[in-house]
């Protein structure tokens, strides 16, 4: 028997809780809109004595990267969170545990970079740090930030893992958004969560140097070994999802799916969004059209695989991106169009960008874009060059 | 499920108050999510909260709501700010904290139906402070039956400890000076 209880919590909040029952031995970070109240509620239950943790407060997110990295290191099991701008600041240092093995777990409120300055959620900060080592994975509600924030630890732990892990809860539209979830019992994640010992942690008996220099004979090497490490975390994220599944009936997968039975037009989207896109599909099916939607929970490693599996069928495949890669479209829909390059069969492919700045996409924003999209295929068969579509520009 | 939109000035406590029925709601089995419009308010600026709740099903929304179903005024003074009040459904219901007459008010805002509450007055006498957020609770449960009276108090105890009674004290009168029609 599950023991649970249904509580009302906001994102950050959850995140605070999975973090708390995670046991986190080190926190570092910085307090940044939308992500403060993660850091003032942790650093309170630091204060409080509610969590047995070290909490180092620092001057800037690229010191709260450097510290998790000492601390991670030396063995601890570390945490931060930032958000937008911070993470950047923070980018330099990004690479640095991913490169070192060190499972450093980070909470990111995605947020728009400046200029103009915003606040508000997008998801420009997560796609600048694709490409950096780190798993990434995204919620699409404040169970799901509880959630992934918990088997964050266990997969980045993973002594067959070792690869920092980064869960990306939309900033505002999660972190500040209180809902009905449920929190499983303390006990229950303890026996989720394993103790935590690095394979070569820092001993000051046995002193090493790490990371520290790689001159061309053996710098290569050392990507290398990192990329197929990297390549091979897939099956031990799918393992955790499933053992948090059977644990706690909450099942997760890189790539899901909803409605997407028979579906022959299908939506692709990442994040908070996806639960009032699934409403957009709804109506659309009630209208008797075949559309289903994809979400991509896990962004890095790419789910190829999963990803290719999920659109077989699909003739029409549109894609949100909340980022604009400048000169390129969007990140993720060039991503889609890559991963479908090889196949003998693939969808189109029609990109829109929106929810830029915290732009909001009401119910009929995801119609329209599935409407417009078979416009623009009919386009596509003509022969027409279509281009990637701001959706809701004044102009 | 029914979209609530509450109006206010930042500092007046309109998240607060979203966030408190949000709870009050799910401790009574119900689905509720509250949403800050969100941003960096300022004291003084007109700021918008959304309340969603839903007897039977998970939330799934979270785009800003647009036409809602009930909107919850803390400030009179905003009334004639931007097209908030326009955007209220037309069988919908308006909930306003003011000292003017409930029949006055009802010529004021097009809405099916009116709730009308000097919250002012009852925070004032009763907290000692302009503050009128958890005061208004009580007209919005008088006005809409979202959620028992009693359900607010374990959330009012935990948010604001030691004044906690103060302020369901002020709900608890505004709930009985509150005028529906």
């Amino acid at each position: 028997m599950k023991k649970e209880k249904v509580v009302g919590l906001e994102g950050s909040f959850a995140v605070s809780e999975a973090v708390r029952m995670a046991n986190a031995d080190v926190i570092a970070a910085y307090p940044i809109t939308p992500q403060t109240h993660i850091v003032e509620r942790l650093s309170e239950m630091v204060a409080e004595g509610e969590l047995d943790a070290e909490f180092i407060c620092v001057e800037s997110e690229h010191s709260a990267m450097s510290a998790c990295v000492g601390a991670s290191a030396g063995g601890a099991r570390v945490f931060t969170c930032t958000a937008g701008q911070g993470l950047e600041l923070m980018h330099e240092v990004l690479y640095i545990p991913s490169s070192m093995r060190l499972p450093v777990v980070a909470v990111v409120a995605n947020r728009a970079l400046s200029a103009p300055l915003s606040v508000w959620c997008d998801h420009s900060d997560m796609m600048a740090v694709r490409d950096i080592g780190w798993i990434q994975m995204l919620a699409e509600n404040n169970q799901q930030a509880f959630d992934l924030t918990l088997c964050a630890f266990r997969i980045a732990e993973d002594n067959e893992v070792l690869f920092p892990t980064m869960v990306h809860i939309d900033g505002f539209h999660l972190s500040h958004v209180i809902e009905d979830m449920r929190l499983p019992d303390a006990e229950e994640v303890a026996g989720f969560i394993p103790d935590y010992k690095h394979p070569f942690a820092l001993d000051p008996d046995k002193p090493v140097s790490m990371g520290c220099y790689g001159p061309p004979f053996i710098y290569p090497e050392t990507k290398r070994a990192q990329e197929v490490a990297f390549e091979n975390v897939m099956p031990k994220i799918l393992e955790t999802w499933k053992v948090f599944g059977d644990r706690f009936g909450r099942y997760y997968a890189p790539v899901e799916k909803y409605r997407m039975e028979d579906a022959k037009i299908a939506l692709l989207t990442m994040g908070s969004y996806s639960e009032t896109a699934m409403l957009a599909i709804d109506e659309l099916r009630a209208k008797g059209e075949d559309v289903g939607l994809i979400r991509l929970r896990l962004w890095r490693p790419f789910p190829f695989k999963e990803f290719r599996e999920a659109v077989k069928g699909v003739e029409v495949l549109v894609v949100l991106d909340r980022c604009v890669s400048f000169g390129m479209g969007g990140p993720v829909c060039s991503e889609v169009k890559s991963a479908l390059y090889d196949q003998q069969k693939k969808p189109h492919v029609v990109g829109f960008i929106g929810g830029l700045g915290g732009r909001d996409i009401p119910i009929e924003g995801f119609e329209y874009m599935i409407q417009s999209a078979l416009e623009k295929v009919k386009a596509i068969e003509r022969g027409e060059e279509v281009e990637t579509e701001m959706i809701g520009i004044r102009e | 499920m029914i979209e609530i939109c509450i109006y206010g000035r930042g500092g007046q406590g309109g998240v607060t108050l979203a966030e408190l029925a949000a709870h009050a709601a799910i401790l009574e089995g119900k689905h509720a999510q509250s949403m800050p419009s969100f941003g960096p308010e300022r004291r003084g600026a007109p700021v918008l909260a959304f309340l969603r709740v839903d007897e039977t099903e998970r939330i799934k929304v979270r785009a800003e709501i647009n036409e809602p179903d009930v909107l919850l005024v803390l400030d009179p003074g905003l009334l004639g700010v931007g097209d908030v009040v326009s955007r209220l459904k037309k069988d919908g219901m308006a909930i306003v904290n003011t000292i003017k007459s409930h029949e006055e008010m009802k010529t004021k805002i097009e809405a099916n139906k009116m709730a009308t509450v000097d919250a002012m007055g009852i925070a004032r006498a009763v907290l000692g402070l302009p503050i009128v957020n958890t005061t208004m609770i009580g007209a919005l449960v008088k006005a809409t039956g979202i959620v028992k009276l009693a359900s607010l108090e374990a959330p009012m105890e935990e948010r604001f400890g030691k004044v906690a009674a103060k302020n369901i004290a002020a709900m608890r009168r505004a709930y009985k000076e509150t005028v529906v029609s």
